[in-house]
């Protein structure tokens, strides 16, 4: 068991490695931090003073642990094109999206277990069929595609949506939210059922074939033979018991909203730190960069460990196989 | 020899597969649409009725709405963009840069992965470990994240070289094609490995690797033209998807700005280009590419699919 942990721990460790070397070599072999701070008219003895000062002129690896003590402090340097220390801009736009990312969570968690569940009991209807049908092609088209067509229908055509931004924010001391106000859901629903799209089918489908059998199982007819109503049979009893592994799978999958924001940020102009990534990396931001790989490998690396321990609380054999 | 040839023919057509296919309209379908498309990508100097190089293009003919709409002209059938780019010429051409980079990515995952994966199989041990732990921890990130930041990171690396002087005579624009395919084929090894790895594994329990390996053969002899061989089926199913997974890789990262430049757009290109008229009532210039790009990732998809079920289906979800 100890074993187990150790290794997903040390594995974790290692990628964490891997990227900062990566978003450390771009630091510091990519552009002259030098340059970016002084004026033409300085000397090159005193261009020599400052990289001697910043620590420039050390040996790679004493370079690269100072860089990563000061990554571990959230330090990355001044962003070139903002002019601002990279940690408070990514403060800044990080709550943007992470309420895009929860609110698709549960967009496509509530939305995919109802559908799910109506397929399911309604297996046979037509409209059960078309909306499997739907989904399939639904998931296989691109999601900036998705995105446009919603722009072009409810902002352009009909008007009734923003199409860009966050709208009204309220502050909260550290945090920027804009689910309080009726201008920010208006903003935050497009992108947000955009987002949850993929999510939503993979639900919808994981319910159905989940609800299909447990509806077969004997708790379910002894229910029905007891002469339960079909609502409690089918919401109190069969959907309880579907639920679980639909969840499991879902929060599995968080990490995929987490990657897809940037591409509905873009097609949205919606503020969070994806769009910031995009804007750096075509102002060639080092700094913004650098900051944001390590951000997204944090992500990643931790939403796994935590579903790596789940998957062994859960699951007794993994627990008898390492030791 | 004539002969030989065409009874493998007919071994080939009387194939489960051709029956399959010959039974299943909708593979049918999008095996004549992908067939067009790529047809049309070949072609796309040839038949496209306009020119669509910078030197040719009149502002003149900027914003044309399509032929059939009351202010289009019959010269131009889907329109034309700011520029007075004819669109259906932009998007044959377009098609093209589309499937290059695709296949290309494809071809490049699939070398780098099966070759992997087939090495991890045949000889386990810490080659084995190395190799696929590799591609656990890839796998912890999604494939078109990776894509994004390999994509991103080169870019403005790129971009920094040649504004500093160190990279003379390179912008990005020349190469992004490449980058694109690299990022795209580095994204998407670890599918090809993993699979080629277990399906290598299961052959290495048959009579025939056993056989050859008493014959004294060199590991790379067998690996190549004893057990690769075997392994065609899965790897073709796989390949398929990830053509269509890598277009909408390709075309989500141009349509992104890390992709491929519009001097020589691809479909995303053309779609992010047009994305910026759509709110002044000019649909046409995104539409179409877009019609154009989900078709050709639909069929590609289906066909796919249609192969998983056809060729194993033990692969079947």
């Amino acid at each position: 068991m100890f074993s187990y942990l150790v290794k997903r721990i040390f594995q974790s460790v290692f990628v964490m490695l891997a990227v900062s070397l990566i978003s450390f070599v771009l630091f510091t072999f990519v552009g002259d931090p030098v340059s970016s701070m002084v004026g033409q008219d300085t000397t090159i003895e005193q261009r020599e003073i400052i990289r001697e000062g910043l620590g420039l002129n050390d040996p790679f690896y004493i370079q690269f642990l100072h860089f990563i003590g000061n990554a571990v402090q959230g330090d990355f340097g001044q962003s070139w094109f903002w002019k601002k220390p990279v940690h408070e801009l990514i403060a800044s736009r990080l709550p943007a999206t992470l309420e895009l990312v929860f609110v698709s969570a549960i967009l496509a968690m509530v939305l995919g277990v109802m559908m799910g569940v109506l397929t399911a009991i309604y297996r046979y209807h037509w409209a059960a069929r078309l909306l499997l049908t739907v989904s399939l092609v639904g998931v296989s088209l691109p999601t900036f595609l998705i995105g446009i067509g919603l722009i072009y229908l409810f902002s352009v055509i009909l008007g009734w949506l923003p199409s860009f931004g966050r709208g009204e924010t309220v502050d909260l001391g550290l945090w920027h939210s804009s689910l309080m106000t009726v201008d920010g859901w208006a903003h935050i629903i497009m992108p947000a059922f955009t987002l949850s799209l993929f999510q939503m089918t993979l639900v919808l489908r994981l319910t159905r074939t989940e609800m299909l059998e447990t509806l077969q199982t004997d708790f379910i007819k002894f229910a029905r033979a007891r002469g339960l109503g079909k609502r409690t049979v089918y919401y109190r009893h069969a959907l309880r018991n579907t639920l679980v592994p639909v969840i499991t799978i879902a929060g599995l999958n968080i990490g995929l909203l987490v990657a897809f924001s940037i591409i509905t940020e873009t097609v949205f102009q919606y503020p969070g730190v994806g769009l910031m990534f995009l804007k750096a990396v075509t102002l060639v931001d080092i700094p913004v960069m650098s900051a944001y790989l390590m951000l997204v490998a944090l992500i990643f690396v931790s939403i796994n460990f935590v579903v790596d321990v789940l998957y062994f609380v859960v699951d007794p054999r993994l627990r008898t196989q390492t030791t | 020899m004539a002969e030989k040839e065409q009874s493998r023919l007919r071994i080939f057509l009387d194939s489960d597969l051709v029956h399959s296919f010959l039974r299943s309209p909708v593979a049918i379908i999008a095996t004549v649409a992908t067939l067009i498309c790529f047809a049309v990508a070949i072609l796309a100097p040839l038949i496209s009725p306009h020119c669509i190089e910078p030197i040719c293009l009149e502002l003149m003919n900027g914003l044309n709405p399509p032929a059939w709409t009351a202010d289009g002209i019959p010269e131009f059938p889907l329109g034309t963009d700011e520029q007075g780019r004819d669109i259906l010429s932009a998007i044959f051409h377009a098609a093209r840069i589309s499937l290059v980079v695709g296949f290309a990515a494809v071809g490049f995952g699939l070398v780098l992965g099966v070759s992997l994966g087939v090495m991890a199989g045949y000889f386990g041990g810490w080659i084995d470990t190395i190799i696929m732990r590799l591609a656990d921890m890839q796998l912890t990130f999604p494939s078109i994240l990776v894509a994004l930041l390999i994509a991103g990171v080169v870019r403005s690396v790129i971009t920094d070289l040649s504004d500093r002087g160190i990279l003379i005579g390179v912008t990005f624009e020349d190469v992004a094609v490449f980058v694109l395919i690299v990022a795209i084929g580095l994204s998407d090894w670890p599918r090809f490995a993993r699979v080629a790895r277990g399906a290598t594994m299961v052959e290495l329990n048959k009579g025939y690797v056993s056989a050859a390996k008493v014959l004294g053969l060199p590991s790379r002899r067998i690996m190549v033209f004893h057990v690769l061989p075997n392994l065609m089926g899965p790897i073709l199913v796989i390949a398929t998807i990830g053509l269509a997974l890598a277009i909408i890789s390709e075309a989500t990262l141009s349509f992104l700005g890390v992709g491929v430049p519009p001097t020589n757009p691809s479909l995303g290109t053309l779609i992010r280009i047009g994305n910026e008229y759509l709110f002044s009532g000019e649909w046409w210039i995104t539409l179409f590419p877009a019609l154009a790009l989900v078709i050709l990732v639909l069929s590609v998809n289906i066909i796919g699919d249609w192969l998983r079920d056809a060729l194993n289906p033990k692969l079947r979800r």
